[in-house]
């Protein structure tokens, strides 16, 4: 699955993509964010409050429980700021 | 319908030109233009960067310029969102809308730029004496989008 990071999470975590290996049982949106946490010190710092991580699967936003697949295109992001 | 992301500036009235050329039904146009501020949380802000997530960003602009159509009778619709660094002064975000009345155009503006503003996946990095830093969005923006639900 390709992952991609926006604004203070992509700074944070270093990379602006990731691709990942899921794990079976990480079938939502929010179980995704969980288990990135695992991968490093700084997905977990990144990712540690979940009110101001908002995801999109295949470019809609999605609530956490939200299913996700192999082929979706994921992106993890915070509150959006623009206008 | 147009929708265009780009880093590069526009002219206004040459938009405003285009966007009524011809076009003799139209009885109102409202037009919003957002501008990079120099202060901002009390601090100074020298520049501004906007990172948005290509295709994203224009999939959500569609999404709710469909929505606006639906809500209201426009004869046409204009959202111009730029990206990159801007510095105060700057004009970041144009949204234009046609009408045969002023009700429909007023209205459909706020909504658009509302909506925008908590969908449309940009985010702002504000350059300040102190240093870089991530703006953080408002609560007031949630707010001012959600009058617009709709009751069901």
């Amino acid at each position: 699955m390709k992952i991609l990071y926006f604004a203070w999470l992509r700074s944070k975590i270093g990379v602006p993509t990731e691709i990942v290996e899921l794990p079976p049982e990480v079938s939502t949106a929010g179980a995704l964010v969980d288990w990135l946490k695992t991968r490093s010190p700084r997905h977990a710092e990144a990712l540690a409050n979940s009110k101001v991580v908002k995801v999109a699967v295949n470019q809609e936003h999605v609530p956490y429980d939200h299913p996700i697949s192999a082929t979706d295109e994921v992106a993890l992001f915070p509150p959006v700021t623009g206008g | 319908m147009a929708i265009r992301v780009q880093a590069g500036d526009f002219d206004v009235g040459a938009e405003y030109a285009a966007f009524t050329a011809g076009r003799t039904g139209i009885g109102g146009v409202v037009m919003f233009v957002g501008l990079v501020r120099d202060i901002a949380g009390g601090a100074a802000v020298s520049a501004m960067t906007l990172e948005h997530y290509p295709g994203m960003t224009e999939k959500q602009l569609e999404a709710i310029e469909e929505e606006a159509r639906r809500r209201w009778p426009l004869d046409d619709v204009l959202v111009i969102h730029r990206h990159g660094r801007l510095e105060p002064g700057d004009r970041i975000v144009m949204v234009a809308t046609a009408s045969a009345h002023r009700d429909a155009a007023f209205e459909s503006c706020r909504f658009l730029m509302d909506w925008l503003k908590t969908k449309a996946p940009f985010w702002k990095l504000e350059a300040t004496p102190e240093g870089e830093r991530w703006v953080e969005a408002k609560d007031s923006d949630d707010a001012a989008a959600a009058r617009w639900a709709e009751k069901t």
